[in-house]
């Protein structure tokens, strides 16, 4: 065991936290509007100091570091510590340019990924569909190859962002008679293309954060595959490991727990701060230990990816017991605030700008999205424990 | 960085399995549950040939001088075996807190026994986790008076005693005034009792004047007993797994239905990062790092919540067969009681986090 840093990595901290002291006030507030000049000025200072797009050559217009998985958490938290906004983080530059830079031609590389690291492309993920939520696979949306160009016809559902977004990647049926995991192929389509349209969804937060997208005969080139054909659920898995570890990251959770204890210290109760009654404190401490134990768990991860010691159970537990979680820590100031805890948007004697109440729906959210808590507990026990797959139904 | 343990704490967890799987079957645990009487010698001689009862005295007096990860480690063995030895307080709360404390005589006198495994020490601080009944020891001009209650270690030849003031004195099995009672609990695999002090003449640790010496000591024994806890419940979910991949009903294994597959994932994703949590305290206390107090008491809680948890859901994967004596899965469920309880319940160990953090 050797919990510091290391030297090298002290200066570095040092130097991100100047970067921070001199700039930071420029930064836009949390949540950014996307489009916003003061938003993509912001992204392109980070670019610049290397804070975005880090460890991307520069030829696709990244910063071109060594990667370094250090580094990049030393720049998170930083960036937490000073409730700095750290920059776009949507599921083009998420999702899309590693893939691509995986998976992608040179043509693509170079077409895509500098406007989508500077802000100017702002992309959507067409995954899942009505009839193929945890059962991703059975995915029926077409691409049809027809001349030199796919015939796409079908339905995506929970598409974030697709509102706003120009392009979209997405999965697509094209090998109609192979097996369902190798008859899909991975697809990028501009979202102005004839024939696509968006229904935004209202969830329950109130906000049309996703989307319904119809694709009716959209017609787009054919060389605006990423992979070959049948290759799309391989490229697929390949990064959805990487969205689940995101999805329930107890660093960001660690910002909320110490927002609820400020809330503990400042709310009474018949005139008591919350922090002071033995009962509310209790369920505080709870999720404390919980949280150092997920703290704990993620730095034993991101240790074994730098010193070649895997730890695949310690990763597959991640998203479902930190989305769970964080569920349960916005819950708690809920809880704790009572009446005051239903309060919304609009309301007087509202606390935090009804953050407590949205993050808590949100976070329900997430639970259930990027493979619900039961298809996690499905990979847990079959590929962390070795325990049999359920029997097929049928064959196909 | 390097979150993890290193090859030889790897090698060390082998070679103690390796002798407990011999020295230390199931069998051997149920005939010292039987027998008062069984001091399981064979056991402790096995190993204190790897020099498990040294793990953590200095070379100087003739232990291995390794740290409380080692020892943590060690101790997760023991309860993955239900091991029926004493450790926690004989090979490291006593002889630390006897290098922490004690004068350069007591060390010379006790520790080179103890590391040798020819004698053991017992532990008497319970009632600074909670005093129950009349509990408490008195110092009173020389001698001890008073009641100790659940001593851990307490088949002992020598007792390390807290007074009201939390300082520390060694007194002999044998010392007059002093009757030892064992009492009976549901974890057979270690012995409980407790001690009568009716003015039993005693030699104080001069170092614990400073409260902190007690403090530390809790501690690491905090961080022993979840680290039993954690062997132990891996124990009962590996047997789990493996149980539900053999049994059928319905014509299929049951660990094909996810009813059964949810219910080990749900132990596997609440136990696994309790393995870095154990790993992170007893690297803070061998640090003395300035969040070890309040990380030894978060994993202590913390740990014996999974554990309860495990102990009680790996026993329904087993059905009928978990509840009865045939496969003694009983014992780790009982082991893990047992060190719940033990220096602190979680609720109490919260509300010391909780102090430690100027939040009470």
């Amino acid at each position: 065991m050797d919990l510091s840093f290391g030297s090298r990595y002290a200066t570095f901290r040092e130097s991100v936290r100047s970067f921070l002291a001199l700039h930071g006030a420029s930064a836009p507030a949390v949540p950014p509007d996307l489009r916003a000049l003061p938003t993509l000025r912001w992204q392109q200072r980070l670019l610049e100091h290397g804070y975005a797009g880090r460890a991307i050559p520069t030829r696709y217009g990244g910063y071109g570091a060594t990667p370094d998985i250090l580094e990049t958490r030393i720049i998170a938290e930083e960036f937490a510590e000073a409730q700095v906004f750290p920059g776009l983080s949507g599921q083009g530059i998420m999702m899309l340019v590693p893939t691509l830079i995986e998976f992608g031609t040179e043509a693509q590389r170079e077409q895509f990924i500098a406007p989508t690291l500077r802000g100017d492309l702002i992309w959507c993920q067409g995954y899942s569909e009505p009839n193929a939520g945890s059962d991703l696979a059975s995915l029926t949306t077409r691409a049809v190859l027809v001349g030199d160009e796919w015939v796409i016809n079908g339905q995506k559902i929970w598409t974030s962002t697709a509102h706003l977004a120009d392009w979209m990647f997405c999965l697509v049926r094209t090998e109609l008679t192979s097996p369902k995991h190798l008859g899909i192929s991975f697809l990028l389509l501009e979202m102005s293309t004839p024939g696509i349209e968006v229904r935004p969804l209202v969830t329950m937060t109130g906000d049309a954060s996703f989307n319904e997208v119809f694709l009716t005969d959209v017609r787009i080139p054919a060389t605006q595959i990423v992979g070959g054909r049948g290759e799309g659920w391989k490229i697929a898995n390949a990064l959805l490991s990487h969205e689940r570890g995101m999805l329930g990251n107890p660093n960001v959770t660690l910002q909320r727990f110490n927002a609820l204890v400020d809330l503990f210290r400042q709310e009474t109760i018949d005139g008591r701060r919350l922090i002071d009654d033995p009962v509310w404190r209790e369920r505080l401490l709870k999720l404390q230990g919980r949280m150092l134990a997920l703290r704990c768990n993620d730095l034993r991860v991101l240790s074994g990816r730098l010193n070649d010691r895997s730890a695949p159970l310690a990763a597959m537990l991640v998203k479902l017991e930190g989305t769970e979680l964080r569920h349960e820590v916005e819950g708690l100031a809920i809880d704790a605030l009572g009446e005051l805890g239903v309060l919304y948007r609009g309301s007087p004697l509202l606390r935090d700008q009804g953050l407590w109440q949205q993050h808590h729906m949100y976070f329900l959210g997430l639970i259930i999205g990027g493979g619900t808590s039961q298809i996690q507990k499905n990979i847990i026990a079959e590929r962390g424990l070795g325990m049999p797959r359920e029997p097929k139904l049928a064959a196909g | 960085m390097d979150f993890g343990l290193s090859d030889d704490q790897t090698l060390l967890q082998t070679s103690l399995s390796r002798v407990l799987n011999v020295a230390a079957p199931l069998a051997r645990v149920r005939r010292f549950a039987e027998d008062e009487t069984d001091k399981a010698s064979d056991v402790w001689d096995a190993l204190a040939s790897l020099g498990l009862p040294g793990l953590v005295i200095a070379p100087a007096r003739g232990g291995m001088g390794l740290g409380l990860l080692d020892a943590a480690l060690a101790a997760e063995c023991l309860g993955r075996h239900v091991a029926p030895i004493p450790f926690a307080a004989t090979s490291v709360m006593v002889p630390l807190a006897l290098q922490d404390a004690g004068t350069t005589a007591q060390c010379a006198r006790w520790l080179p026994s103890l590391a040798e495994g020819a004698c053991t020490a017992g532990l008497a601080v319970s009632e600074h986790t909670g005093a129950k009944e009349d509990a408490g020891v008195r110092y009173i001009d020389g001698r001890l008076c008073g009641r100790a209650l659940f001593v851990l270690d307490f088949a002992a030849d020598v007792f390390l005693v807290a007074d009201e003031s939390a300082r520390l004195y060694l007194v002999e099995r044998d010392a007059a005034g002093l009757e030892a009672r064992s009492l009976v609990s549901i974890d057979r695999s270690r012995r409980l009792g407790e001690l009568l002090f009716r003015a039993v003449p005693a030699v104080c640790l001069p170092g614990s004047e400073n409260p902190l010496v007690l403090q530390r000591t809790l501690d690491r024994g905090r961080v022993l007993l979840a680290a039993d806890t954690l062997g132990a419940a891996q124990h009962m979910l590996d047997a789990a797994v493996s149980y539900a991949g053999t049994r059928q009903q319905f014509g299929r294994v049951i660990g094909s239905f996810q009813a059964v597959k949810h219910l080990c994932a749900e132990m596997a994703a609440a136990l696994e990062p309790c393995r870095a949590l154990l790993w992170y305290a007893a690297h803070s206390l061998d640090l003395e790092a300035t969040d070890a107090h309040i990380t030894a008491c978060h994993t202590k809680a913390h740990m014996a919540e999974v554990g309860k948890f495990v102990a009680k859901t790996a026993t329904e994967v087993h059905g009928g067969v978990g509840f009865t004596d045939l496969l003694g899965l009983h014992y780790w469920f009982k082991r893990i009681g047992l060190n719940r309880q033990w220096l602190g319940s979680p609720e109490r160990l919260r509300h010391e986090a909780a102090r430690a953090q100027g939040y009470a």
